[in-house]
């Protein structure tokens, strides 16, 4: 019985933690420039792809995910220079449909680079399972959330400890006040584009070995790292965590004790649910509207 | 002000209907059309596909064609959405007028043309798995890969080889998987399996540990049966060595490529399932009518590509074989003659079996056209 | 008034004046199919633009009502042998019913959780439909009986291409006469401003809901339409790509236009027809044509198109 459950959440947890880090990327492009970058989940496509097509022919690995991640963060400000920040005054759904464009394009790019097939990515610290009281996990499990846990605390420590952090997070809620006061709003934007690909391609590369990577790896993960973002207040960083690891342990549990085929659904009911009493996610501050 | 806004609209429409019209082409060319799944959740089966379509139409053309015609080829991507593929189905047969189809690298995509081809008559010659596709017959519908009741009935009999009773369940919720599902609840019934476990996972899963538990929990469990294709099942495979499960590990044809090793990797070892001989072209015996196709296809298909071949290769050959073996029998492209010529197909030799179809059986294969392989060291090895 | 009244109508009759003509520039039955998908396209585009254009309300979950639409059809008519008629009006009530019990909680919500919400809606849907095989025919989908009225059976492109355009042409219609009206006059409002409208004392609860429920509808009809066209449906009619694409629809042809909607329906169902001759290069072409259409005509389609045109001719 407890083997199980326990089963069930440390799978939970493991696929839960990508959600937050692709949830957290949301979240970070959400503050610096109110939007929703759909492209999210192509940046953890990018990072995956990229660190299994290079180990194969021959690169070590922390390199291979270190070039993964700078593709991505290169590819995350051009998207950011070239479609969003030419589109600024647009409206919402505008911006929405661009960063959809943007993700075709991309998975289009990234099939003809590297080929539509499945790619294999040796896990990090073999493949023996290990036992805990009757539940079993990969070792990459504690990678991913060791990863993840790493990266969630850094990003933490980089948006109240530095000034370039600052400045962002002062974006986020005062843009106009944050421009008088000298900060470059412009950079700020290409920054947090920067940042959350980078966010998505490490997450992308650890997840590999257990998911495999190929082009068409972002949509889902990408869908329910939006899910996790607005579960847990669309802006609130730790709220994008927790809204994950949420998704991930209910997704398990459902699939678990329900039914696999509803799995999907546990998430977006609880979604929905969580909307109803507290229209601004799980943390959200409540937003006034400016006539 | 409407006016110039009319004009450039009109112009627009008019500049994509031409775009769409296509070109004309040389002196009577034999049109072979395809739909496959050559991107989407299947382009695991259809991109080896769409390059074996390209790679023999260009191959026999520098042949000098089928008795003198050239092969016009035209191949769509359905993306692995059966509403495509019905739309693209309708572009063949109206609007580039080929005389036989290959393809529905699904059983989805299939099933979406096979009205379609019925009603307006064009040879359609399908690569999917599920066996409803040629039960009940239809008169323009054939298919070149085994049948996933054949699959279900090749494991049952290695089961019973092995003294197993019980078998355990965990099918995809695609619709091969579905298919594969029905056919194995059926069979077992049949040769007095029973069905202790019958679980699910979506085509997409990264994790099925949750119902691999479930299977583990069960103590009557003899053995498992995976049905599912692309991914899915190397992710089945990865988690059921994770949790350690120590009973016989059965998949389907749905994974005969050697990418399904190279996905799972080492998890994949001692792992059995019915294949056609093509997986195992090496290691036939020299007398097999098949040995000498099947090491041609594989030279030719690894020589071109750079990678291994895979039955779902072998399929698409099989196809365009067939149909271009009954051109040439038929003696032209009457599609109601190359129907029947491709009706009277009688003992083809091909990647997945000797094929003789029949007006009740078109498909053609026998259950000897399978060979159970287990994975070992990395690569298929015949179970003797 | 006046001037309003008239680019109403001649924007009408030059949309009838296009789909009466049409079919005689349409080779063939391929190509009248694809005229049809557009046009079942552009219904669902024109209820939904009523929604984002002019409600300012987003909605990432309206496949959902063409898929029960287009199921109920299936179902009933099919499985139970229902009049397809009756089983279209079922399918069209019971998505009225629910769009309207859903409606109020929801449309509480402001943009991105409004999106949430109803992309959630939508992949339940769709879940359901994928899921529930003995009814639904699972990931397959199932056959759909002909449509049948008075003895009649609908069949074959000629006929569907004048049921469709016909439809179009009423929906059309119907959102002019709406946008027009009083209430359409509020539902700009809410567009501008929510919190502005109800101080001039515009209940702006009650007509987002009701123009959620009429777009709904519109899909839902458009759904069981279709199943009954295409003959099959499957539940990736219903899940959420294909919500993003008419979403993508109505925002590439012009929010807040009727005829956007309409534009924008018909050219990216033909533009994927059209990519096939990029091959490999399909999907990256589609993105940029996405990106830099937005990009440099924010506003969409049309209304860029239409600003070019000299405002001195347009009086």
């Amino acid at each position: 019985m407890f083997a199980e459950l326990l089963q069930y959440m440390l799978s939970g947890l493991t696929i839960g933690a990508i959600y937050a880090l692709a949830g957290l990327g949301f979240s970070i492009i959400y503050n610096a420039s109110h939007v929703i970058n759909f492209a999210q989940g192509e940046f953890i496509m990018i990072g995956g792809m990229a660190s299994a097509t290079l180990t194969a022919s021959g690169v070590p690995l922390p390199l291979a995910i270190l070039i993964g991640c700078g593709g991505a963060m290169l590819v995350g400000v051009l998207v950011a220079k070239f479609a969003v920040e030419r589109a600024r005054n647009a409206s919402t759904v505008t911006l929405i449909i661009i960063t959809i464009g943007a993700s075709i394009f991309l998975r289009g790019v990234a099939e003809l680079v590297w080929g539509k097939d499945f790619k294999r990515l040796d896990a990090f610290s073999g493949e023996t399972p290990i036992q805990l009281m009757g539940a079993s996990m990969q070792p990459q499990s504690l990678w991913v959330v060791g990863c993840a846990a790493v990266l969630i605390v850094a990003i933490g420590l980089f948006f109240n400890r530095t000034l370039t952090g600052k400045a962002m997070l002062a974006t986020s809620h005062n843009r106009l006040a944050a421009q008088l006061v000298g900060i470059d709003v412009k950079r700020v934007v290409l920054a947090s584009f920067a940042l959350s690909a980078a966010l998505g391609a490490i997450g992308g590369a650890v997840v590999a070995p257990i998911t495999f990577s190929y082009t068409e790896m972002g949509i889902m993960l990408g869908l329910k790292g939006f899910t996790a973002a607005v579960l847990g207040g669309l802006g609130h960083g730790p709220g994008a965590v927790a809204g994950g690891l949420i998704v991930g342990v209910a997704e398990a549990l459902g699939a678990g004790y329900l039914s696999s085929a509803y799995k999907d659904a546990v998430a977006f009911v609880i979604i929905l649910a969580v909307l109803l009493f507290m229209p601004n996610g799980l943390f959200g501050k409540r937003g006034t509207e400016r006539v | 002000m409407r006016n110039r806004l009319l004009s450039t609209m009109a112009a627009m429409v008019g500049l994509a209907l031409g775009a769409m019209a296509g070109t004309a082409s040389a002196a009577d060319p034999i049109k072979v059309g395809a739909i496959v799944s050559a991107t989407g959740p299947a382009s695991f089966l259809g991109d080896p596909e769409k390059k074996v379509l390209e790679l023999y139409a260009d191959r026999i053309n520098q042949a000098g064609g089928v008795a003198g015609r050239p092969v016009q080829l035209t191949v769509y991507d359905d993306g692995g959405a059966a509403d495509k593929a019905a739309s693209f189905t309708k572009r063949l047969i109206e609007s580039d007028k080929v005389d036989v189809i290959v393809g529905g690298t699904t059983t989805a995509a299939t099933m979406a043309a096979v009205p379609l081809v019925e009603r307006a008559e064009v040879p359609f010659i399908s690569l999917a798995g599920a066996v409803v596709i040629v039960e009940p017959v239809k008169k323009w519908v054939f298919k070149t890969p085994h049948t996933d009741r054949m699959a279900a009935e090749k494991v049952m009999e290695d089961m019973k080889a092995r003294g197993l009773t019980k078998l355990a369940l965990i099918s995809e919720d695609s619709g091969f998987g579905k298919s594969g599902r029905e056919q194995t609840v059926a069979v077992a019934k049949e040769r007095g399996i029973e069905l202790v476990a019958d679980e699910t996972y979506g085509a997409k899963d990264t994790d099925v540990t949750a119902q691999l538990t479930k299977i583990r929990n069960n103590a009557a469990a003899q053995a498992v049966l995976v049905f599912g294709l692309g991914q899915g099942p190397a992710v089945v495979t990865k988690n059921y060595r994770q949790l350690g499960i120590a009973l016989p590990l059965y998949q389907s044809h749905g994974v005969a490529s050697k990418e399904f090793i190279r996905l799972a990797g080492g998890a994949a070892e001692g792992v059995r399932l019915p294949a056609a001989g093509l997986v195992v072209a090496a290691q036939l015996a020299a007398e097999d009518p098949q040995k000498k196709v099947v090491t041609e296809f594989t030279k030719v298909y690894e020589e071109a590509f750079s990678s291994e071949v895979s039955t779902f290769a072998g399929h698409a050959y099989d196809g365009l074989m067939i149909a271009l073996d009954a051109v040439r029998r038929a003696g032209g492209t009457d599609k109601a003659k190359l129907r029947d010529a491709i009706e009277q197909t009688k003992g083809y030799v091909g990647t997945g079996g000797i094929v003789t179809m029949s007006p009740k059986d078109h498909m053609g294969l026998t259950l000897d056209a399978f060979h159970m392989v287990e994975v070992k060291q990395g690569d298929w090895a015949l179970v003797k | 008034m006046q001037n309003i009244l008239h680019g109403r109508l001649t924007g009408l009759l030059a949309m009838g004046a296009i789909i009466a003509v049409l079919p005689a520039f349409l080779p063939n039955n391929f190509y009248l199919d694809v005229a049809i998908l557009a046009g079942f396209n552009a219904v669902v585009c024109v209820g939904l633009n009523l929604l984002i254009g002019y409600a300012g309300q987003i909605s990432l979950g309206h496949a959902g009502f063409f898929g029960i639409g287009a199921y109920a059809s299936g179902v009933l008519a099919g499985t139970y042998g229902w009049p397809p008629v009756l089983a279209l009006l079922a399918g069209a009530v019971f998505v009225g019913l629910l769009a309207f019990v859903v409606a109020k909680p929801i449309l509480r919500l402001k943009g991105h959780y409004l999106a949430m919400a109803t992309l959630g809606i939508g992949i339940i849907v769709s879940i359901v439909l994928r899921t529930e095989s003995g009814l639904t025919g699972g990931p397959d989908g199932m056959t759909v009986e002909p449509f049948r009225i008075f003895g009649v059976e609908l069949y074959g492109e000629r006929v569907w291409y004048w049921v469709v355009g016909a439809l179009l042409f009423a929906v059309v219609w119907l959102s002019l006469n709406l946008i027009d009206s009083p209430m359409g006059r509020a539902l700009r409002a809410v567009h501008g401003s929510e919190v502005a409208a109800e101080v001039v004392g515009v209940d702006t609860a009650r007509f987002k809901v009701l123009v959620f429920v009429l777009s709904a509808v519109f899909a839902s009809v458009a759904g069981s339409l279709f199943a009954h066209y295409a003959g099959l449906i499957t539940p990736a009619k219903a899940d959420f790509f294909k919500s993003i694409e008419l979403v993508t629809m109505v925002v590439f042809g012009g929010m807040a236009s009727t005829f956007g909607a309409v534009v924008g329906a018909v050219v990216l169902t033909l533009l994927p027809q059209l990519l096939t001759m990029f091959q490999d290069y399909q999907q990256i072409v589609l993105g940029a044509i996405l990106m830099a259409t937005m990009v440099f005509m924010p506003k969409g389609l049309l209304p860029t198109l239409a600003a070019l045109i000299p405002a001195r001719r347009r009086a």
